[in-house]
Protein backbone atom coordinates (compact mmCIF):
# COMPACT_ATOMS: atom_id res chain seq x y z
CA UNK A 1 0.00 0.00 0.00
CA UNK A 2 1.58 3.29 -1.08
CA UNK A 3 0.05 5.34 1.70
CA UNK A 4 1.55 3.09 4.32
CA UNK A 5 5.03 3.16 2.81
CA UNK A 6 4.79 6.93 2.65
CA UNK A 7 4.00 7.12 6.32
CA UNK A 8 6.77 4.67 7.00
CA UNK A 9 9.26 6.84 5.15
CA UNK A 10 8.15 9.94 7.04
CA UNK A 11 8.52 8.12 10.32
CA UNK A 12 12.03 6.85 9.67
CA UNK A 13 13.11 10.28 8.46
CA UNK A 14 11.95 11.81 11.71
CA UNK A 15 13.71 9.10 13.65
CA UNK A 16 17.11 10.20 12.32
CA UNK A 17 16.69 13.61 13.94
CA UNK A 18 14.99 12.27 17.05
CA UNK A 19 17.94 10.48 18.64
CA UNK A 20 17.90 9.16 22.17
CA UNK A 21 18.57 12.00 24.65
CA UNK A 22 21.87 10.43 25.73
CA UNK A 23 23.16 10.46 22.15
CA UNK A 24 21.99 14.00 21.60
CA UNK A 25 23.90 15.05 24.70
CA UNK A 26 27.01 13.24 23.54
CA UNK A 27 26.91 15.06 20.19
CA UNK A 28 26.54 18.42 21.96
CA UNK A 29 29.51 17.52 24.18
CA UNK A 30 31.66 16.69 21.15
CA UNK A 31 30.69 19.97 19.48
CA UNK A 32 31.56 21.91 22.61
CA UNK A 33 34.96 20.21 22.87
CA UNK A 34 35.64 20.90 19.20
CA UNK A 35 34.70 24.56 19.66
CA UNK A 36 37.00 24.81 22.66
CA UNK A 37 39.85 23.21 20.75
CA UNK A 38 39.37 25.60 17.81
CA UNK A 39 39.23 28.69 20.06
CA UNK A 40 42.36 27.66 21.96
CA UNK A 41 44.32 26.99 18.79
CA UNK A 42 43.28 30.29 17.28
CA UNK A 43 44.11 32.20 20.47
CA UNK A 44 47.33 30.25 20.85
CA UNK A 45 48.20 31.08 24.48
CA UNK A 46 48.22 27.98 26.63
CA UNK A 47 48.95 30.06 29.72
CA UNK A 48 45.53 31.67 29.48
CA UNK A 49 43.55 29.08 27.56
CA UNK A 50 44.95 25.58 27.17
CA UNK A 51 43.35 23.55 24.40
CA UNK A 52 41.02 20.63 24.95
CA UNK A 53 43.71 18.11 24.01
CA UNK A 54 46.25 19.75 26.33
CA UNK A 55 43.70 19.64 29.16
CA UNK A 56 42.93 16.00 28.51
CA UNK A 57 46.57 15.02 28.51
CA UNK A 58 47.11 17.02 31.72
CA UNK A 59 44.12 15.23 33.22
CA UNK A 60 45.44 11.81 32.20
CA UNK A 61 48.89 12.63 33.56
CA UNK A 62 47.44 13.82 36.87
CA UNK A 63 45.34 10.70 37.14
CA UNK A 64 48.24 8.40 36.29
CA UNK A 65 50.66 9.99 38.74
CA UNK A 66 48.05 9.54 41.44
CA UNK A 67 47.79 13.15 42.47
CA UNK A 68 44.29 13.84 41.15
CA UNK A 69 42.77 10.59 42.49
CA UNK A 70 44.12 11.28 45.98
CA UNK A 71 42.93 14.92 45.83
CA UNK A 72 39.53 13.77 44.61
CA UNK A 73 39.38 11.16 47.33
CA UNK A 74 40.10 13.78 49.98
CA UNK A 75 37.38 16.04 48.61
CA UNK A 76 34.82 13.26 48.28
CA UNK A 77 35.45 12.09 51.82
CA UNK A 78 34.65 15.52 53.26
CA UNK A 79 31.77 15.91 50.85
CA UNK A 80 30.11 12.60 51.76
CA UNK A 81 30.46 13.17 55.50
CA UNK A 82 28.98 16.66 55.20
CA UNK A 83 26.25 15.45 52.86
CA UNK A 84 25.25 12.64 55.21
CA UNK A 85 25.13 14.92 58.26
CA UNK A 86 23.13 17.47 56.25
CA UNK A 87 20.58 14.83 55.19
CA UNK A 88 20.24 13.55 58.74
CA UNK A 89 19.63 17.03 60.14
CA UNK A 90 17.17 17.86 57.34
CA UNK A 91 15.18 14.69 58.07
CA UNK A 92 15.02 15.50 61.78
CA UNK A 93 14.01 19.13 61.23
CA UNK A 94 11.30 18.35 58.65
CA UNK A 95 9.94 15.46 60.71
CA UNK A 96 9.63 17.72 63.75
CA UNK A 97 8.08 20.43 61.57
CA UNK A 98 5.50 17.98 60.25
CA UNK A 99 4.40 17.08 63.75
CA UNK A 100 4.34 20.41 65.54
CA UNK A 101 3.43 23.97 64.71
CA UNK A 102 6.42 25.29 66.65
CA UNK A 103 8.61 22.97 64.65
CA UNK A 104 7.15 24.25 61.42
CA UNK A 105 7.65 27.89 62.40
CA UNK A 106 11.21 27.04 63.39
CA UNK A 107 11.82 25.45 59.99
CA UNK A 108 10.26 28.28 58.00
CA UNK A 109 12.20 30.92 59.91
CA UNK A 110 15.54 29.12 59.78
CA UNK A 111 15.32 28.25 56.09
CA UNK A 112 14.39 31.80 55.17
CA UNK A 113 17.34 33.06 57.24
CA UNK A 114 20.01 30.60 56.15
CA UNK A 115 19.02 29.47 52.67
CA UNK A 116 19.98 32.78 51.02
CA UNK A 117 23.22 32.94 53.01
CA UNK A 118 26.11 31.49 50.94
CA UNK A 119 27.63 28.65 52.91
CA UNK A 120 31.13 29.88 52.06
CA UNK A 121 30.40 33.07 54.01
CA UNK A 122 30.43 30.94 57.16
CA UNK A 123 33.96 29.72 56.51
CA UNK A 124 35.65 32.46 58.60
CA UNK A 125 33.49 31.51 61.57
CA UNK A 126 34.08 27.82 60.94
CA UNK A 127 37.84 28.44 60.90
CA UNK A 128 37.51 30.33 64.15
CA UNK A 129 35.52 27.55 65.81
CA UNK A 130 37.02 24.41 64.32
CA UNK A 131 40.42 25.59 63.10
CA UNK A 132 42.00 24.75 59.76
CA UNK A 133 41.04 21.22 58.82
CA UNK A 134 38.28 19.02 57.57
CA UNK A 135 35.94 19.88 60.48
CA UNK A 136 35.59 23.42 59.11
CA UNK A 137 34.98 22.10 55.61
CA UNK A 138 32.35 19.68 56.85
CA UNK A 139 30.66 22.50 58.73
CA UNK A 140 30.21 24.62 55.60
CA UNK A 141 29.20 21.60 53.47
CA UNK A 142 26.50 20.68 56.00
CA UNK A 143 25.25 24.22 55.82
CA UNK A 144 25.21 24.08 52.01
CA UNK A 145 23.16 20.86 51.98
CA UNK A 146 20.89 21.33 54.95
CA UNK A 147 18.77 24.35 53.98
CA UNK A 148 17.91 23.62 50.36
CA UNK A 149 17.15 20.00 51.28
CA UNK A 150 15.00 21.02 54.24
CA UNK A 151 13.11 23.42 52.01
CA UNK A 152 12.45 20.72 49.38
CA UNK A 153 11.36 18.15 51.97
CA UNK A 154 9.02 20.63 53.56
CA UNK A 155 7.53 21.66 50.20
CA UNK A 156 7.13 17.96 49.36
CA UNK A 157 5.32 17.30 52.66
CA UNK A 158 2.93 20.15 52.05
CA UNK A 159 2.13 18.84 48.58
CA UNK A 160 1.03 15.41 49.85
CA UNK A 161 -2.63 15.02 48.78
CA UNK A 162 -5.21 15.39 51.51
CA UNK A 163 -6.78 12.03 50.64
CA UNK A 164 -3.48 10.22 51.11
CA UNK A 165 -2.98 11.92 54.48
CA UNK A 166 -6.46 10.89 55.57
CA UNK A 167 -5.90 7.33 54.32
CA UNK A 168 -2.77 7.17 56.46
CA UNK A 169 -4.40 8.56 59.58
CA UNK A 170 -7.40 6.29 58.97
CA UNK A 171 -5.06 3.34 59.55
CA UNK A 172 -4.26 4.80 62.94
CA UNK A 173 -0.87 6.18 61.96
CA UNK A 174 0.38 9.13 63.95
CA UNK A 175 3.64 10.69 65.07
CA UNK A 176 6.83 9.38 63.50
CA UNK A 177 4.99 6.38 62.01
CA UNK A 178 2.83 8.76 60.01
CA UNK A 179 5.82 10.87 58.96
CA UNK A 180 8.00 7.95 57.84
CA UNK A 181 5.27 5.65 56.46
CA UNK A 182 3.28 8.29 54.59
CA UNK A 183 4.86 11.73 54.31
CA UNK A 184 8.45 10.87 53.39
CA UNK A 185 7.65 8.35 50.63
CA UNK A 186 4.86 10.57 49.29
CA UNK A 187 7.22 13.55 49.20
CA UNK A 188 10.04 11.60 47.57
CA UNK A 189 9.91 13.42 44.21
CA UNK A 190 10.60 16.73 45.97
CA UNK A 191 13.12 15.15 48.28
CA UNK A 192 15.04 13.70 45.34
CA UNK A 193 15.28 17.08 43.66
CA UNK A 194 16.37 18.52 47.01
CA UNK A 195 19.09 15.87 47.22
CA UNK A 196 20.31 16.79 43.72
CA UNK A 197 20.31 20.47 44.60
CA UNK A 198 22.06 19.78 47.88
CA UNK A 199 24.73 17.71 46.13
CA UNK A 200 25.46 20.54 43.67
CA UNK A 201 25.57 23.13 46.46
CA UNK A 202 27.86 20.91 48.51
CA UNK A 203 30.33 20.55 45.64
CA UNK A 204 30.42 24.27 44.94
CA UNK A 205 30.90 25.16 48.56
CA UNK A 206 33.56 22.55 49.12
CA UNK A 207 35.68 23.55 46.11
CA UNK A 208 35.43 27.20 47.10
CA UNK A 209 36.31 26.46 50.72
CA UNK A 210 39.29 24.30 49.77
CA UNK A 211 40.75 27.18 47.78
CA UNK A 212 40.95 29.24 50.94
CA UNK A 213 42.99 26.61 52.73
CA UNK A 214 46.71 26.94 52.63
CA UNK A 215 47.96 25.08 55.62
CA UNK A 216 46.74 21.53 55.13
CA UNK A 217 47.93 21.50 51.54
CA UNK A 218 49.35 18.00 51.79
CA UNK A 219 45.89 16.57 52.29
CA UNK A 220 43.98 19.22 50.34
CA UNK A 221 41.25 18.35 47.89
CA UNK A 222 40.51 19.28 44.28
CA UNK A 223 39.90 22.93 45.16
CA UNK A 224 43.35 23.18 46.59
CA UNK A 225 44.79 21.36 43.57
CA UNK A 226 43.19 23.95 41.26
CA UNK A 227 44.38 26.83 43.42
CA UNK A 228 47.98 25.66 43.63
CA UNK A 229 48.24 25.00 39.91
CA UNK A 230 46.90 28.45 39.16
CA UNK A 231 49.58 29.94 41.38
CA UNK A 232 52.20 27.93 39.51
CA UNK A 233 50.68 28.94 36.15
CA UNK A 234 50.06 25.29 35.26
CA UNK A 235 46.87 26.36 33.52
CA UNK A 236 46.27 23.01 31.83
CA UNK A 237 46.21 21.40 35.29
CA UNK A 238 43.71 24.02 36.49
CA UNK A 239 41.47 23.07 33.61
CA UNK A 240 42.05 19.39 34.32
CA UNK A 241 40.92 19.96 37.91
CA UNK A 242 37.78 21.75 36.74
CA UNK A 243 37.10 18.96 34.26
CA UNK A 244 37.44 16.41 37.04
CA UNK A 245 34.80 18.26 39.10
CA UNK A 246 32.47 18.32 36.11
CA UNK A 247 33.03 14.63 35.32
CA UNK A 248 32.31 13.59 38.89
CA UNK A 249 29.12 15.65 38.77
CA UNK A 250 27.98 13.92 35.58
CA UNK A 251 28.92 10.51 36.95
CA UNK A 252 27.01 10.98 40.20
CA UNK A 253 23.96 12.24 38.30
CA UNK A 254 24.03 9.31 35.88
CA UNK A 255 24.87 6.58 38.38
CA UNK A 256 23.29 7.67 41.65
CA UNK A 257 20.46 10.11 41.14
CA UNK A 258 18.95 8.79 37.94
CA UNK A 259 19.16 5.22 39.26
CA UNK A 260 17.52 6.31 42.49
CA UNK A 261 14.76 8.06 40.61
CA UNK A 262 14.25 5.14 38.22
CA UNK A 263 13.91 2.69 41.11
CA UNK A 264 11.51 4.87 43.04
CA UNK A 265 9.43 7.77 41.76
CA UNK A 266 9.48 6.73 38.10
CA UNK A 267 8.50 3.19 38.99
CA UNK A 268 5.68 4.46 41.18
CA UNK A 269 4.39 6.89 38.57
CA UNK A 270 5.01 9.77 40.95
CA UNK A 271 7.15 11.84 38.64
CA UNK A 272 5.24 14.56 36.86
CA UNK B 1 -32.65 -8.81 56.27
CA UNK B 2 -30.38 -10.99 58.33
CA UNK B 3 -27.32 -9.05 59.31
CA UNK B 4 -24.05 -10.89 58.91
CA UNK B 5 -24.70 -14.38 57.63
CA UNK B 6 -20.89 -14.76 57.61
CA UNK B 7 -19.83 -12.08 60.05
CA UNK B 8 -16.65 -12.49 62.03
CA UNK B 9 -17.70 -11.91 65.61
CA UNK B 10 -18.30 -8.25 66.29
CA UNK B 11 -16.11 -7.17 63.41
CA UNK B 12 -17.84 -5.22 60.68
CA UNK B 13 -21.08 -5.22 62.66
CA UNK B 14 -21.12 -2.31 65.04
CA UNK B 15 -23.82 0.17 65.93
CA UNK B 16 -23.31 3.81 65.25
CA UNK B 17 -25.20 6.60 66.98
CA UNK B 18 -24.98 10.17 65.75
CA UNK B 19 -26.87 12.51 68.04
CA UNK B 20 -27.46 16.22 67.52
CA UNK B 21 -24.29 16.72 65.52
CA UNK B 22 -23.53 20.21 64.21
CA UNK B 23 -20.48 20.77 62.04
CA UNK B 24 -19.03 24.16 61.30
CA UNK B 25 -16.25 25.29 58.96
CA UNK B 26 -14.12 28.39 59.26
CA UNK B 27 -14.55 30.12 55.90
CA UNK B 28 -13.10 33.48 54.87
CA UNK B 29 -16.44 35.17 55.40
CA UNK B 30 -16.77 33.63 58.87
CA UNK B 31 -17.98 30.32 60.28
CA UNK B 32 -20.25 28.32 57.94
CA UNK B 33 -22.59 25.69 59.33
CA UNK B 34 -22.27 22.62 57.13
CA UNK B 35 -24.45 20.27 59.14
CA UNK B 36 -27.07 21.41 61.62
CA UNK B 37 -28.29 19.20 64.47
CA UNK B 38 -28.37 15.87 62.64
CA UNK B 39 -29.20 12.65 64.44
CA UNK B 40 -29.41 9.09 63.21
CA UNK B 41 -28.44 5.59 64.21
CA UNK B 42 -27.19 2.64 62.21
CA UNK B 43 -27.96 -0.82 63.49
CA UNK B 44 -25.83 -3.92 63.11
CA UNK B 45 -25.48 -4.95 59.49
CA UNK B 46 -27.45 -1.99 58.22
CA UNK B 47 -26.35 0.02 55.20
CA UNK B 48 -27.38 3.61 55.71
CA UNK B 49 -27.06 5.97 52.78
CA UNK B 50 -26.63 9.70 53.29
CA UNK B 51 -28.21 11.17 50.17
CA UNK B 52 -28.37 14.79 49.15
CA UNK B 53 -27.30 17.53 46.78
CA UNK B 54 -23.82 19.00 46.98
CA UNK B 55 -23.54 21.35 49.94
CA UNK B 56 -25.78 19.27 52.18
CA UNK B 57 -22.79 18.33 54.32
CA UNK B 58 -23.06 14.59 53.72
CA UNK B 59 -19.31 14.18 53.18
CA UNK B 60 -18.57 16.36 56.22
CA UNK B 61 -20.84 14.15 58.27
CA UNK B 62 -18.98 11.07 57.04
CA UNK B 63 -15.65 12.69 57.86
CA UNK B 64 -16.92 13.50 61.34
CA UNK B 65 -17.80 9.83 61.83
CA UNK B 66 -14.32 9.01 60.49
CA UNK B 67 -12.89 11.24 63.22
CA UNK B 68 -11.40 13.80 60.86
CA UNK B 69 -13.82 16.57 61.83
CA UNK B 70 -14.82 17.46 65.38
CA UNK B 71 -18.49 18.38 65.85
CA UNK B 72 -19.08 21.78 67.50
CA UNK B 73 -21.98 20.16 69.31
CA UNK B 74 -23.52 16.73 69.55
CA UNK B 75 -21.85 13.37 69.82
CA UNK B 76 -20.89 10.38 67.71
CA UNK B 77 -20.69 7.02 69.42
CA UNK B 78 -19.57 3.74 67.94
CA UNK B 79 -20.65 0.72 69.98
CA UNK B 80 -21.09 3.11 72.93
CA UNK B 81 -17.56 4.53 72.70
CA UNK B 82 -17.25 8.19 71.75
CA UNK B 83 -15.46 8.88 68.47
CA UNK B 84 -12.53 11.22 69.15
CA UNK B 85 -10.20 10.77 66.18
CA UNK B 86 -9.49 8.71 63.09
CA UNK B 87 -8.91 4.98 63.52
CA UNK B 88 -9.00 1.68 61.65
CA UNK B 89 -12.25 0.66 63.34
CA UNK B 90 -13.88 3.03 60.82
CA UNK B 91 -12.24 2.32 57.48
CA UNK B 92 -12.97 4.89 54.81
CA UNK B 93 -13.10 4.47 51.05
CA UNK B 94 -12.69 7.83 49.37
CA UNK B 95 -13.87 9.06 46.01
CA UNK B 96 -10.37 10.16 45.00
CA UNK B 97 -8.10 7.62 43.35
CA UNK B 98 -5.01 8.88 45.21
CA UNK B 99 -6.07 7.17 48.44
CA UNK B 100 -3.68 4.30 47.65
CA UNK B 101 0.01 4.56 48.49
CA UNK B 102 1.65 4.93 45.06
CA UNK B 103 4.93 3.43 46.28
CA UNK B 104 3.31 0.14 47.25
CA UNK B 105 1.88 -2.52 44.97
CA UNK B 106 -1.76 -3.63 45.12
CA UNK B 107 -0.80 -6.41 47.54
CA UNK B 108 1.57 -4.03 49.33
CA UNK B 109 -1.19 -1.54 49.98
CA UNK B 110 -3.49 -4.13 51.53
CA UNK B 111 -0.67 -5.79 53.48
CA UNK B 112 0.53 -2.45 54.83
CA UNK B 113 -2.96 -1.67 56.12
CA UNK B 114 -3.20 -5.09 57.75
CA UNK B 115 0.19 -4.76 59.42
CA UNK B 116 -0.41 -1.26 60.73
CA UNK B 117 -4.10 -1.46 61.60
CA UNK B 118 -4.46 -5.09 62.67
CA UNK B 119 -0.82 -5.60 63.64
CA UNK B 120 -0.57 -8.83 61.67
CA UNK B 121 2.79 -10.43 60.94
CA UNK B 122 4.13 -10.14 57.41
CA UNK B 123 3.13 -13.73 56.61
CA UNK B 124 -0.40 -13.37 58.02
CA UNK B 125 -0.87 -10.07 56.21
CA UNK B 126 0.19 -11.69 52.94
CA UNK B 127 -2.38 -14.46 53.31
CA UNK B 128 -5.27 -12.18 54.25
CA UNK B 129 -4.35 -9.65 51.56
CA UNK B 130 -4.21 -12.35 48.88
CA UNK B 131 -7.68 -13.51 49.88
CA UNK B 132 -9.21 -10.04 49.69
CA UNK B 133 -7.47 -9.10 46.47
CA UNK B 134 -8.92 -12.27 44.99
CA UNK B 135 -12.39 -11.39 46.24
CA UNK B 136 -12.33 -8.08 44.37
CA UNK B 137 -11.01 -9.88 41.28
CA UNK B 138 -7.53 -8.40 41.17
CA UNK B 139 -5.36 -11.48 41.78
CA UNK B 140 -3.58 -10.97 38.47
CA UNK B 141 -2.67 -7.42 39.47
CA UNK B 142 -1.36 -8.11 42.97
CA UNK B 143 2.15 -6.99 42.06
CA UNK B 144 1.09 -3.97 39.97
CA UNK B 145 1.68 -0.42 41.16
CA UNK B 146 -1.46 1.72 41.53
CA UNK B 147 -0.58 4.16 38.74
CA UNK B 148 -0.84 1.32 36.22
CA UNK B 149 -4.44 0.53 37.22
CA UNK B 150 -7.72 1.97 35.96
CA UNK B 151 -9.91 4.07 38.24
CA UNK B 152 -12.26 1.17 38.91
CA UNK B 153 -9.41 -1.14 39.80
CA UNK B 154 -7.96 1.43 42.21
CA UNK B 155 -11.34 1.67 43.95
CA UNK B 156 -11.44 -2.13 44.15
CA UNK B 157 -8.07 -2.09 45.93
CA UNK B 158 -9.34 0.55 48.35
CA UNK B 159 -12.44 -1.55 49.02
CA UNK B 160 -10.37 -4.70 49.53
CA UNK B 161 -8.12 -2.77 51.92
CA UNK B 162 -11.11 -1.47 53.88
CA UNK B 163 -12.76 -4.89 54.22
CA UNK B 164 -9.49 -6.67 55.00
CA UNK B 165 -8.86 -4.45 58.02
CA UNK B 166 -12.24 -5.63 59.41
CA UNK B 167 -13.43 -2.31 60.76
CA UNK B 168 -16.45 -1.99 63.01
CA UNK B 169 -18.10 0.05 60.28
CA UNK B 170 -17.30 0.87 56.65
CA UNK B 171 -17.43 4.51 55.58
CA UNK B 172 -17.87 5.10 51.86
CA UNK B 173 -17.49 8.63 50.53
CA UNK B 174 -18.97 8.54 47.01
CA UNK B 175 -16.52 5.77 46.09
CA UNK B 176 -17.88 5.34 42.56
CA UNK B 177 -18.62 8.97 41.66
CA UNK B 178 -15.49 9.34 39.52
CA UNK B 179 -16.12 6.14 37.54
CA UNK B 180 -17.86 5.73 34.20
CA UNK B 181 -21.49 4.56 34.32
CA UNK B 182 -20.69 1.00 33.27
CA UNK B 183 -18.05 0.31 35.90
CA UNK B 184 -20.11 2.19 38.47
CA UNK B 185 -23.00 -0.26 38.06
CA UNK B 186 -20.72 -3.26 38.26
CA UNK B 187 -18.88 -1.92 41.30
CA UNK B 188 -22.20 -1.28 43.08
CA UNK B 189 -23.17 -4.90 42.53
CA UNK B 190 -19.83 -6.16 43.75
CA UNK B 191 -19.85 -3.96 46.82
CA UNK B 192 -23.38 -5.04 47.64
CA UNK B 193 -22.36 -8.69 47.38
CA UNK B 194 -19.39 -8.15 49.70
CA UNK B 195 -21.53 -6.25 52.22
CA UNK B 196 -24.20 -8.94 52.23
CA UNK B 197 -21.59 -11.67 52.52
CA UNK B 198 -19.84 -10.06 55.49
CA UNK B 199 -22.89 -8.39 57.02
CA UNK B 200 -20.88 -5.21 57.26
CA UNK B 201 -22.39 -2.16 58.90
CA UNK B 202 -21.95 0.54 56.29
CA UNK B 203 -22.40 4.28 56.01
CA UNK B 204 -22.50 5.29 52.36
CA UNK B 205 -22.53 8.82 50.98
CA UNK B 206 -23.82 9.60 47.50
CA UNK B 207 -25.74 12.16 45.48
CA UNK B 208 -27.20 9.55 43.11
CA UNK B 209 -30.67 8.32 43.99
CA UNK B 210 -30.38 5.09 41.99
CA UNK B 211 -27.12 4.27 43.76
CA UNK B 212 -28.69 4.96 47.15
CA UNK B 213 -31.60 2.66 46.37
CA UNK B 214 -29.30 -0.02 45.08
CA UNK B 215 -26.72 -0.24 47.86
CA UNK B 216 -28.67 0.96 50.90
CA UNK B 217 -31.04 -0.68 53.35
CA UNK B 218 -32.10 2.73 54.61
CA UNK B 219 -31.77 6.21 53.12
CA UNK B 220 -31.41 9.50 54.94
CA UNK B 221 -32.15 12.44 52.64
CA UNK B 222 -30.35 15.64 53.64
CA UNK B 223 -31.32 19.15 52.59
CA UNK B 224 -28.65 21.69 51.78
CA UNK B 225 -27.29 24.86 53.43
CA UNK B 226 -27.10 23.86 56.18
CA UNK B 227 -27.43 20.08 56.05
CA UNK B 228 -30.48 18.83 57.90
CA UNK B 229 -32.40 15.57 57.76
CA UNK B 230 -35.23 16.09 55.26
CA UNK B 231 -36.65 12.59 55.10
CA UNK B 232 -35.91 8.98 55.85
CA UNK B 233 -36.80 5.92 53.80
CA UNK B 234 -36.47 2.21 54.25
CA UNK B 235 -35.44 0.40 51.11
CA UNK B 236 -37.35 -2.79 50.32
CA UNK B 237 -35.24 -5.89 49.86
CA UNK B 238 -36.19 -6.05 46.18
CA UNK B 239 -34.23 -2.84 45.54
CA UNK B 240 -31.11 -4.85 44.90
CA UNK B 241 -32.77 -5.99 41.67
CA UNK B 242 -32.61 -2.90 39.53
CA UNK B 243 -35.85 -1.66 38.08
CA UNK B 244 -38.21 -3.36 40.55
CA UNK B 245 -41.60 -1.76 40.13
CA UNK B 246 -42.01 -0.42 43.63
CA UNK B 247 -38.73 1.46 43.28
CA UNK B 248 -40.09 3.90 40.73
CA UNK B 249 -42.43 5.47 43.29
CA UNK B 250 -39.73 5.58 45.96
CA UNK B 251 -37.34 7.20 43.52
CA UNK B 252 -39.95 9.82 42.61
CA UNK B 253 -40.62 10.51 46.30
CA UNK B 254 -36.94 11.04 47.06
CA UNK B 255 -36.47 13.20 44.00
CA UNK B 256 -39.35 15.37 45.14
CA UNK B 257 -37.81 15.81 48.58
CA UNK B 258 -34.44 16.73 47.15
CA UNK B 259 -35.80 19.22 44.65
CA UNK B 260 -38.27 20.77 47.07
CA UNK B 261 -35.71 20.93 49.85
CA UNK B 262 -38.51 20.32 52.36
CA UNK B 263 -41.49 18.05 53.13
CA UNK B 264 -41.88 14.47 51.98
CA UNK B 265 -44.51 14.61 49.21
CA UNK B 266 -45.58 17.35 46.85
CA UNK B 267 -47.65 16.56 43.76
CA UNK B 268 -46.46 19.55 41.73
CA UNK B 269 -42.82 18.59 42.18
CA UNK B 270 -43.44 15.04 41.08
CA UNK B 271 -45.18 16.35 37.97
CA UNK B 272 -42.07 18.38 37.17
CA UNK B 273 -39.72 15.52 37.91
Amino acid sequence: MPEQTLRHAALSERRVLALAPARRRLIILILLAAGWEACARWYDNSLLLPSFTQTISALLAAILNGELPSRTGASLEVLLVGYAIGILLAVVITAVAALSRWGESFLVLLTSMFNPLPAIALLPIALLWFGVGSASLIFVVVHAVLWPLTLSCHAGFRAVPQTLRMAGRNLGLSGSRYVFDILFPAALPSILSGLRLGWAFAWRTLIAAEMVFGASAASGGIGWYIFVNRAQLETANVFAGLLAVILIGLLVEALVFSTLSRLTVQRWGQEA
Amino acid sequence: MTPGSRSAGDRLTAQLAVSGVTLRYAAESGPVTAVDNVSFTIGKGERLVLLGPSGCGKSSLLRAVGGFLRPVSGEIRLDDAAVTGPGPDRMMVFQEFDQLLPWRTVAGNVEFALRRARHLSAAEARTVARDWIGRVGLSKFATAFPHTLSGGMKQRVAIARAFAVQPAILLMDEPFAALDALSRGRMQDELLALCQETGATTLFVTHAIDEALHVGTRILVLSANPGRVAAEYGVPEAAADRGAAQLAKLQADIQAVIFAGHGPMDDRDIAHA
